[in-house]
């Protein structure tokens, strides 16, 4: 147990240089950078006109299920994972399981591609 | 201190206060940065607790797929906010109400709590902690036939969801010219192109 934390002592070491360069940076710009507010450089530049609208608009649905469907085979891919590491101490039955695992979304996939889900038209 | 207090007081802070600014964001945007905060944090939880496997699961699932689903549909939903404001004086006591009951829920919960005698808690299950093998390698002993069943249903939930979500987003326009590369490839040259002797003086 001390032994797992004491190998994540660097990732931690780290996070806490990545606080630390972040929160440097960030205040260099505070202090550092010189500030001279004006209501004009905020504005649009010269030709250039006013937004009409907010930039937050109604998206495609079809980024909403690229991204479900790639949820759904990270966690194909998560399940694998412990699989192929313990590989070698495995009994019949585990590998099989597998295998139907694989078998039932394989037949998902085969389903999308036949749908078209995959393709960007 | 130890670096592990230190490492549990910084994680569970940072998660509680993920939690906590998600809730009272103004922007959902910005609600959505803060809970991969509060993901990142209880991934580093995990990590103290000895559970490596399930830390990373919840950075590659939760920050990376489920976070970025999120920020989907927070920017699919056009949200106009001086209408919400107004919608939710409206909901406010029922939401309350919920909320109430939510909370005796809890508070029935954490009051009926009880440790069997004889459990010591923080230890690791015999099936898990094995012979001195790693987190992932014990997960993978045990969870393919001792828990067969719960792994084929989790196979069966993925299929649904991939159907489910197909059927239910998937609209296909019938004004795109789709490329059919079957029919490209089978297309036989020699009809492409026809000769045509025309004689002068005549029309087609």
């Amino acid at each position: 147990m001390e032994d797992i934390l004491r190998d994540y002592l660097p990732i931690l070491v780290f996070l806490g240089l990545a606080i630390a360069l972040g929160a440097v940076l960030l205040l260099a710009a505070v202090f550092a950078a010189p500030s001279d507010p004006d209501p004009e450089k905020l504005s649009a530049y010269e030709c250039g006109f006013n937004a009409f609208d907010d930039a937050r608009m109604k998206f495609d649905v079809r980024f909403y299920l690229v991204s479900i469907l790639f949820i759904i085979f990270d966690l194909e891919i998560a399940f694998l994972f412990p699989w192929a590491v313990a590989f070698g101490g495995l009994s019949d039955a585990a590998f099989w399981s597998m295998m139907v695992f694989l078998v039932v979304l394989t037949i998902g996939f085969a389903y999308e591609w036949k749908k078209g889900a995959l393709e960007w038209e | 201190m130890t670096a592990t207090v230190f490492a549990f007081y910084l994680f569970a802070l940072s998660c509680v206060t993920g939690g906590f600014f998600t809730v009272i964001s103004r922007n959902p945007v910005h609600s959505v940065l803060w809970l991969i905060l509060a993901f990142l944090s209880a991934a580093g939880l995990f990590v103290l607790l000895g559970a490596e496997f399930v830390a990373m699961l919840l950075i590659i699932v939760y920050v990376g797929a489920v976070a970025v689903l999120f920020l989907f549909v927070v920017m699919m939903l056009d949200v106009d906010f001086a209408e919400l404001k107004a919608e939710m004086t409206k909901y406010l006591p029922l939401s309350l109400m919920i909320g109430l009951v939510l909370m005796m829920q809890l508070a029935i919960a954490f009051g009926v709590w009880k440790t069997a005698e004889g459990v010591e808690i923080g230890t690791v299950p015999d099936a898990i902690a094995g012979g001195g093998e790693h987190n992932t390698q014990a997960l993978g002993l045990v969870l393919y036939d001792q828990y067969f069943l719960l792994f084929q249903l989790s196979g069966l939930i993925l299929l649904v969801a991939m159907i489910g979500a197909i059927v239910l987003t998937l609209r296909h326009r019938v004004d795109v010219k789709r490329q059919d590369p079957l029919q490209q490839m089978y297309r036989d040259p020699g009809k492409a192109m026809v000769m045509k002797d025309i004689k002068p003086g005549q029309g087609l």
